[in-house]
């Protein structure tokens, strides 16, 4: 009788030891590794379409969340565009024609630059929190790092994406891969971190495979070549003056 | 011949009019026979000839990945190296006009004076050859016949647009346009053109917003140098050949096979062709119109041959007295019969003649001025012409006239055999009563 006895509280022990950390809780953990309020990356788009890959390079000046500058630097047909995010606002500049358009409606489902991120991916928040409430699934290893699974349910209904598997490291706070749902439940994007670094005291990923599922093509790799946090960014930028300069 | 005592009138054995009534008949029934078939023949025919015009050719040419999911233009999936291609079709195909296209869908947006967005709307865009000299286009759209504002384009940058959409967007001739699109490769493509006229297609699905453009300022916009969407064909008479639209179709298909063994997306960028029936997807739908045409027609033969043959019946019924009298005075029957039927064949003949005659000059009136009906296509999305025309074929001329002449001989011929059964000894018994 004594063994069962053991076997019980040893159980019940376990239960009361559950997660130490709740799902929201990680996910807050891994907003604030990955959270800076200003910040300019110099990246490079590798978009692996069905019939060719090209590359984009850009360089972005980010602040707080709702504002961002981006400038296309090559290729040649690409360099000059310019994307201004205020907000819920978005602007493209087109240096050949001096336009600056919208960007509104279902013009944000269309890919930036051809690759397999869209307008509406600019567009999200990045708090994670401020859109999802997260539930533990479980534990599983990604590429020799152990992570917890999350499952993410969107808090509001007008969001790119319902539901988010997501892969957390353990020990980084850093998401190491996610699965974009639709409201249906489609499977609509998949995310890979490939690369990570060490930022002052941030994780952050440098080599990202993004691949949209629903269009042909090997996916877009997302490098990240130059990451500058807490960075000095002048105000003129956040302006749609700035387009046109 | 005359009949009839002392005691009566002198009666005519035949009556002048005695023919008036089936020739009118028969006139009737082949006039409105001629006029179905060449209203059928022309509705079907006006509806080939758009589709063809607007949207597949007669027969094309594009990319195996392209002809999947042609409805949405994949321009990802676009024909590239299409001089090299044309160059093929135009040598080895000698019949048809070749012509590249670029179909494309986007937003056009009208800029105020400090270039912000003054107007926007949805369009659907076509690229065609506009400044090749030997490019069949003008001929197809018709575009000078279909200008109402402005001017045809003269040099790269210009573009027409549905006068329906100039008035909704109030821009007009020598208004700065922004096309809004996306490039073959998936990027945004923003690029100015000015527009030098409005034009009105007369096919409502296109005119209520379609752009105009020029392939080769397309190919830059949308990123696709020496590519296109589809290459058309055309046959020099503009009308479908079924049989040599094939024999093309399948003799092209050979020369461009997938190899054996390769991987199942090895192919998605070979061209293939296909013929109008089979790329606009009314392969069903043709069938289906031939068949019901064919009952329409054959139900109204049939009705129209009753009705002639009714007509003979009657009239030999009318004429009942004077078979009588001519029996009385010693004719013989199958004299009278045959004469029965020379009558019906020349009344056949006559009225065949005169409701053929009348039936296609309505129809002429009807192929050359057509009928609107563009009020009932206002919100459709077929590719259609508001102007249905008729159209006089071999068929038209020889559909009412063989079953006009035929059924009024088949209507005396069987009502005539009522001669045989009529007794010389009671004709004066009949003819006193």
């Amino acid at each position: 009788m004594t063994r069962p006895l053991v076997v019980a509280f040893t159980l019940s022990l376990g239960l009361l030891r559950a997660p130490a950390q709740t799902g929201d809780e990680i996910l807050q953990k891994v907003d604030r590794n990955m959270f800076s309020e200003r910040k300019i990356v110099v990246s490079r788009m590798i978009i692996h379409g069905m019939r060719e890959t090209r590359t984009v390079e850009s360089k972005s000046w980010q602040r707080g969340t709702s504002e961002s500058y981006t400038e296309y630097i090559a290729p040649a047909r690409e360099k000059g565009t310019k994307m201004l995010k205020l907000k819920e606002m978005l602007w493209e500049y087109s240096p050949s024609t001096d336009r600056t358009i919208m960007i509104s409606g279902h013009m944000l489902r269309q890919s930036i630059m051809g690759s397999d991120l869209s307008y509406e991916d600019m567009m999200e928040d990045p708090h994670l929190p401020n859109l999802y409430s997260a539930t533990i699934a479980r534990s599983e290893a990604v590429s020799g790092r152990e992570c917890w699974v999350l499952d993410l349910k969107a808090k509001k209904e007008d969001i790119a994406y319902d539901h988010r598997q997501v892969w957390v490291d353990k020990e980084r706070f850093i998401p190491l891969r996610e699965n974009l749902y639709a409201t249906g439940g489609k499977l609509l994007k998949t995310v890979d971190v490939r690369e990570v670094m060490r930022v002052q005291n941030h994780w952050l990923a440098k080599l990202v495979l993004y691949k949209d599922v629903l269009k042909e093509g090997e996916g877009t790799e997302f490098h990240i070549d130059n990451v500058t946090l807490d960075a000095e960014i002048p105000d003129y930028l956040f302006s749609k003056a700035a387009l046109r300069r | 011949m005359r009949s009839g005592g002392s005691s009566h009138d002198p009666v005519p054995v035949q009556r002048p009019d005695a023919g008036l009534f089936p020739l009118l008949t028969v006139f009737a029934g082949v006039m409105l026979t001629v006029c179905l078939h060449s209203w059928l023949s022309g509705s079907v025919s006006s509806m080939i000839q758009s589709t063809a015009h607007y949207s597949t050719g007669y027969v094309r040419v594009l990319t195996r990945a392209y002809a999947k999911e042609a409805a949405q233009n994949p321009n990802d999936l676009a024909l590239l190296g299409v001089d090299t291609l044309l160059g093929e079709l135009s040598s080895r195909y000698r019949d048809l006009l070749w012509t590249p296209r670029i179909q494309f869908g986007g937003l056009i947006d009208i800029p105020d004076t400090n270039g912000e967005t003054r107007a926007q709307s949805p369009v659907s865009g076509l690229a065609i050859d506009l400044f090749n000299p030997g490019s069949p286009e003008w001929k197809v759209f018709d575009i000078r016949r279909s200008l109402i504002r402005g001017r045809e384009p003269a040099k790269p940058g210009e573009i027409l647009i549905g006068d329906e959409l100039a008035l909704k967007l109030r821009v007009g001739p020598g208004d700065t346009a922004t096309l809004i699109t996306s490039t073959m490769y998936g990027s945004m493509s923003i690029t100015n053109f000015v527009v030098s006229g409005t034009v009105r297609f007369g096919i409502a699905a296109m005119d209520r917003g379609t752009v105009i453009a020029d392939v080769s300022d397309m190919q830059r916009a949308l990123d696709m140098q020496n590519g296109a969407g589809e290459i058309l064909g055309f046959f020099a008479d503009d009308f479908y050949h079924e049989e040599r639209a094939s024999e093309v179709t399948a003799d092209f298909n050979r020369l461009h096979p997938v190899p054996p063994g390769s991987p199942p997306d090895a192919g998605s960028f070979l061209p293939v062709m296909g013929t109008l029936r089979t790329e606009s997807g009314m392969s069903d739908y043709l069938d289906y119109i031939d068949v019901f045409s064919r009952i329409i027609v054959g139900v109204f033969v049939v009705a129209m041959s009753v009705v002639l043959w009714n007509a003979g019946i009657t009239g030999s019924l009318r004429r009942y007295g004077e078979i009588g009298v001519r029996l009385a005075v010693g004719e013989d029957k199958t004299h009278i019969y045959f004469t029965l039927l020379a009558e019906s064949i020349m009344i056949g003949f006559i009225g065949s003649l005169l409701g053929t005659a009348a039936g296609l000059g309505i129809a002429w009136y009807g192929q050359v001025h057509g009928l609107d009906i563009g009020s009932v296509l206002k919100d459709s999305s077929l590719m259609f012409p508001n102007v249905v025309r008729a159209r006089i074929t071999g068929a038209t001329y020889l559909i009412g006239f063989f079953p006009g002449l035929l059924a009024t001989f088949l209507g005396t011929a069987i009502s005539g055999i009522g001669i045989y059964r009529r007794e010389t000894s009671e004709l004066f018994k009949e003819l006193a009563s």
